[in-house]
């Protein structure tokens, strides 16, 4: 089980990600953005980070690069992507998921670890999760807000793709409290909450148990193991 | 060498937060004329020749393909740069 993560010029989370894999018991492997070979992995992974330094729009760019001909190919036939953050963007940007993202309402760069609701388990990246699960996983971005024009909205809700959702606070302005979604045949997910970062005890959120134990992010790399597997 | 404008700016029913914060700004300063601000983008594409109908073509399509998001923002206008020195 070999699931590739992206590196474009100015990610962050692409490490996070790949130590994500590996202790969620798959083989992680590092893709190049220029290179036009996925490598032969089973998933993929978009992390976040600043690609191109958010320039013309955030992961506008990116979603340019050489190996992203190859991703929406692979997409297009199944292959599990998760696109966290700025890896989100990046797949608005490709048009893989519709809808964009706008910088938070309130203007400034947040972050918290944040409550979502799973409101759809049954996706490629989140089928180890109980329906309506609260987790709590990072958030950290200054253009998270998630909008759509109202016939989109209303698809969005009524096909179950709308796969996160916020829960107690709504950290910036994303229409519906939408923190991800995914698309029609749910194997591509974008989220803008963190799962890569909620992976390991000792650094993790605060739980209720206690600090810093907060690993509820495995499961989006273990389900794609068990979807992948299956 | 010739520049074809590109104008874009977010969609009017979108909130602008950066453009709110301007807005907010002049408040403080005492402009009360204005009340408020949305910022937009002015890209300023270098022609390798002289500006044809073709050329102003492509220039659209990027304009709608890759400099803006149709999703969030609007193309306001792709026109060629009068030359430097001409009357506006």
């Amino acid at each position: 089980m070999r699931i590739g993560v992206i590196t474009f010029p100015g990610s962050l989370d692409d490490r996070d990600a790949q130590r994500a894999i590996r202790l969620a018991g798959a083989e992680p492997v590092a893709l190049w953005h220029g290179d036009h070979t996925l490598n032969n992995v089973d998933a993929i992974v978009l992390p976040g980070g600043f690609s191109y330094g958010d320039y013309l729009r955030c992961g506008a760019i990116a979603s340019h690069s050489p190996i992203m001909s190859e991703v929406i190919d692979a997409a297009n036939k199944g292959m599990p992507v998760l696109g966290i953050c700025n890896g989100f963007q990046m797949l608005v940007e490709a048009h893989l998921l519709p809808g964009g993202l706008i910088r938070n309402d309130h203007g400034r760069f947040l972050r918290r670890d944040q409550m979502i609701r799973i409101e759809n388990n049954h996706t490629a990246w989140t089928s180890a999760f109980d329906e309506n699960e609260e987790i709590v996983i990072p958030l950290k971005n200054g253009e998270g807000g998630y909008i759509a024009d109202q016939a989109t909205l209303e698809r969005l809700e009524g096909d179950g793709l709308v796969t996160f959702r916020y829960v107690g606070v709504n950290p910036n302005g994303s229409l519906n409290d939408i923190a991800g979604i995914s698309n029609e045949r749910r194997n591509v997910v974008g989220l803008m909450p963190h799962p890569e970062h909620a992976v390991e005890k000792g650094f993790g959120p605060n739980t209720e148990k206690a600090m810093r134990s907060g690993m509820d992010g495995l499961r989006f790399f273990t389900s794609v193991i068990a979807k992948v597997l299956a | 060498m010739p520049i074809i404008v590109v104008e874009v700016m977010p969609k009017a029913e979108l909130l602008d937060p950066a453009g709110k914060a301007v807005a907010g700004a002049l408040t403080r300063l005492g402009h009360s004329a204005f009340t408020n601000v949305r910022i937009g983008k002015r890209f300023e594409l270098t022609v390798d020749g002289p500006v044809t109908e073709s050329t102003l073509a492509e220039a659209k399509k990027i304009a709608e393909d890759m400099l803006s998001n149709q999703v969030i923002e609007d193309v306001i206008r792709v026109f060629e740069a009068p030359a430097p020195g001409a009357s506006a």
